[in-house]
């Protein structure tokens, strides 16, 4: 009997086994990855050799030797490293991330509550804008407005005055550049003062309202005590502005501030194109909020404006988080196609010129994904956090 | 009741100097405001309050700026014959609209690049038998979807491949992909990423989902690596890191590199586009299946995903959508795609005018609207079809 049921209990039987199949799959599996990264290792391993390709990280301490046009930080052609490189273009890829995210934010909420407006004018015209906007490719937006808008404005010699302070041409706008006297470290040391105290009034204001239920004004208050304080200490200090401003030369323009023209097509773009995707994620976190409650909030005798601000957003908000997550991702990866009008961003830097430069390809795509990585894994965590903190308490 | 001399009575005690009675005809009111009618309809949906009124007047104001000068620009004074850029140089009075001569001069070369002219046709075939197959699989009530779906991701592309590339021995001159160009290659980029996304993306999506520990560390980390990173440095991978991978010998042509990088980048994509599918499924689908004695692929093909797969239709149409747009990106590893050709037209010195750029890029402008337009119009009518089946 028992022989015989271990004779039934035979290799087949193993196989059938559930637990018995998945490990051997699994085991299978990795077997397979492992060869082929081997496989590769070895293949990329000849092909350095061959091309006379070094290896390693050490190129990032020589000289990088090339110009960029927009440094956030020091940065000379004779002196800079790699390295060096690495930061002003990472720094200038966060600068245009931050900046859109927060603008295409801004346009994207608005156009998104216009779709939703009873005005039915404002609602196509935010239709069209959509439909339009995300169904043309972003690379071809920014081509455009790079090429056919920004480089066909007036050259340096014919360049268009603003307000007789600032100066645009197709090199750019040009900007009057503020420099500060002494005294500015007291200013700051006020600013942040006053900032500390304005947490403390919102604190306060808070736990007011959920006490008694009337709200107090915190953001106005808190702006004008901020500004004011900035401005009032720099001035009690001594402390003086003075305006370079942009003069006319005959081949250049020199004094004041430069905003590249190719940093203003790839914010315009990034801007546009993103607000198209937020204001349809607005839409919908708006629209998935019942009817009930802007019909209670109404029956309650809120206007429409406080019925948007304190009923239905706080709610919508909840849904939105995610996908709005997803699209500030995407306007952050988006931003790398700087390269295609010549903004000097951390692909077109690093992945371009360096990579051209030093030919170490493994290497510097590596640190390209790493960074790449590392800044979604931030900016879902950062939203992540937000999100957790306006997720519905249940008691 | 009785009523005796001049005052009546009411009841009791009450009089008629107690009580107020209307004898003349009051003025005619005005009548109330429209609420139908043309005038009743602009002042619900435009002017319903002063703040309207205003969004209303600004807005049209807007437009009237905006659109004649579009519409004078696109069509009124835009040059539609000539050689070359003296046409578009504009009149007497500086006025000068969209050069189309230029897009129609330029025509062919937008549509197959550098392809040899003699063997166009072969493109138009190809044209011919994508546009064939995709409308097979997008009429949801064809006959035979199945045979349609062999066509599509089987049939299809083998002969494509013959077709586009050439093979000597039944005929056809190869060409090299290098001549390929225009819109040629966007649509073969964008196919190879359909054709590729969606088994690679049911893949990945059933290993993310899978109970065995090794299969799905390995699914997470491949989706979440491509995603977390940009198309355009994938493009780089694949274009730069792609021939280190593998021997000299095999090293791939530019296109193919190009077209690895595109499949890696739609499969992840794809993969959390059918997760989003497959949570959809009841639970109880999967335990009838298992119940019914079904293994996995079996109970995968014949119950989960024709299920998972139909309800996440619009969202696939969606994500083609995106890698339509997409193909543009393969302009930075030097392709030539519809966008690359553009740029490479619009700065030749035959037609540098001051409004080819704008030009080109309106052309193109208006090929992807048209095709991503539909694509969201289709998406949108089966997302109806879905929801009105599950009213029913």
């Amino acid at each position: 009997m028992v022989g015989e049921k271990s004779g039934g209990w035979g290799r087949a039987a193993l196989l059938d086994n559930p637990r018995v199949r998945g490990i051997l799959y699994q085991v299978g599996l990795c077997v397979a990855v492992a060869f082929a990264a081997v496989a590769v290792w070895r293949n990329v391993a000849d092909n350095l050799a061959r091309n006379h390709i070094t290896s390693g990280f050490g190129f990032l301490d020589q000289i990088a030797g090339f110009d960029i046009s927009q440094t956030l930080i020091d940065y000379s052609v004779q002196t800079s490293t790699y390295g060096r490189a690495f930061w002003v273009g990472l720094l200038n890829t966060l600068l245009i991330a931050v900046l859109g995210i927060v603008l295409a934010t801004i346009l994207g909420f608005v156009i998104g509550i216009a779709r939703l407006s009873r005005n039915w004018l404002l609602a196509n015209v935010a239709r069209a804008y959509v439909e339009f906007v995300r169904n043309i490719p972003l690379l071809l937006q920014l081509l455009f407005w790079y090429n056919a808008v920004l480089k066909a404005l007036p050259d340096i010699r014919e360049s268009i005055p603003i307000a007789g302070i600032a100066l645009l041409n197709n090199r750019g706008l040009f900007l009057p550049q503020p420099s500060f006297g002494p005294g500015l470290a007291w200013a700051a040391l006020a600013g942040v003062a006053a900032l500390a105290i304005a947490f403390v009034w919102r604190f306060i204001a808070q736990r007011r309202f959920e006490r008694t239920g009337h709200p107090l004004p915190v953001l106005v208050p808190g702006v004008i005590l901020v500004i004011g304080a900035l401005i009032l200490t720099y001035a009690a200090v001594g402390g003086t502005i003075e305006f370079a401003f942009p003069q006319l030369g005959r081949f250049n323009v020199s004094g004041g501030v430069e905003i590249l023209p190719e940093f203003v097509a790839l914010l315009f773009g990034l801007v546009i194109y993103t607000a198209a995707f937020i204001a349809e994620v607005v839409r919908a976190g708006l629209l998935s909020v019942p009817r009930g409650q802007s019909e209670a909030a109404a029956a309650l005798g809120l206007r429409r404006g406080q019925i948007l601000n304190l009923i239905i957003i706080p709610q919508a908000k909840r849904v939105m988080i995610p996908p709005l997550t997803n699209q500030y991702l995407n306007l952050t990866k988006n931003s790398s196609l700087a390269v295609a009008i010549g903004y000097p961003d951390f692909v077109q830097i690093f992945t371009g010129t360096v990579l051209n430069q030093t030919g170490q390809a493994v290497e510097v795509v590596l640190i390209t994904l790493a960074v790449y990585l590392a800044l979604s894994f931030a900016t879902s965590a950062a939203m992540g956090w937000y999100g957790a903190r306006v997720a519905f308490v249940s008691r | 009741m009785s009523s005796t001399g001049e005052t009546r009575t009411f009841g009791i005690g009450i009089t008629e100097d107690d009580i107020f009675v209307q004898s003349q005809r009051l003025p005619v009111l005005p009548a109330p405001v429209a609420t139908t009618g043309p005038i009743g309809w602009l002042r619900a949906n435009l002017f319903s309050s002063p703040l309207n009124s205003v969004l209303t007047l600004v807005i049209l104001g807007l437009l009237i700026l905006v659109i004649p000068s579009v519409i004078r620009f696109l069509f009124i004074d835009a040059v539609w014959s000539g050689t070359d850029r003296d046409a578009c140089l504009g009149g007497p009075n500086g006025e000068v609209g969209a050069c189309w001569a230029f897009v129609r001069e330029r025509l062919p070369y937008f549509i197959y690049g550098s392809y040899p002219i003699p063997q166009r046709w072969r493109v138009d075939l190809f044209f011919v038998m994508l546009a064939f197959g995709a409308g097979w699989l997008l009429w949801l009530d064809a006959p035979r979807r199945g045979l349609g779906a062999i066509y599509f991701f089987i049939i299809m592309p083998i002969c494509a491949y013959v077709l586009l590339n050439g093979w000597p021995l039944i005929g056809l001159p190869s060409v090299d992909t290098s001549l390929w160009g225009g819109v040629l290659v966007t649509v073969v980029v964008t196919t190879v990423g359909m054709v590729a996304s969606l088994p690679f993306g049911i893949l990945l999506a059933l290993g993310r989902r899978s109970s065995m520990p090794a299969v799905r560390i390995l699914s997470i980390m491949f989706i979440e690596f491509v995603r977390g990173v940009p198309l355009i440095t994938v493009l780089f991978m694949a274009s730069v890191m792609l021939p280190l991978f593998v021997p000299p010998a095999w090293s791939p042509d530019k296109l193919l590199r190009a077209l690895v990088g595109i499949a890696l980048f739609s499969s992840a994509y794809m993969a959390e586009v059918v997760r989003a599918g497959l949570l959809a499924v009841p639970r109880g689908q999967y335990e009838a299946a298992r119940a019914l004695g079904l293994r996995f692929w079996r109970m995968q093909g014949l119950i989960v995903l024709p299920q998972a797969l139909r309800i996440t239709i619009p969202n696939i149409v969606n994500s083609f959508i995106a890698l339509f747009k997409d193909t543009t990106l393969v302009f930075f590893v030097g392709i030539f795609d519809l966008l690359k050709t553009i740029e490479v037209a619009r700065v030749d010195p035959k037609w540098a005018t001051p409004v080819t750029s704008a030009t080109g890029y309106a052309f193109a402008a208006v090929f992807y609207f048209v095709f991503c337009f539909l694509m969201t119009r289709y998406a949108d009518r089966i997302e109806y079809r879905l929801a009105r089946a599950e009213r029913r």
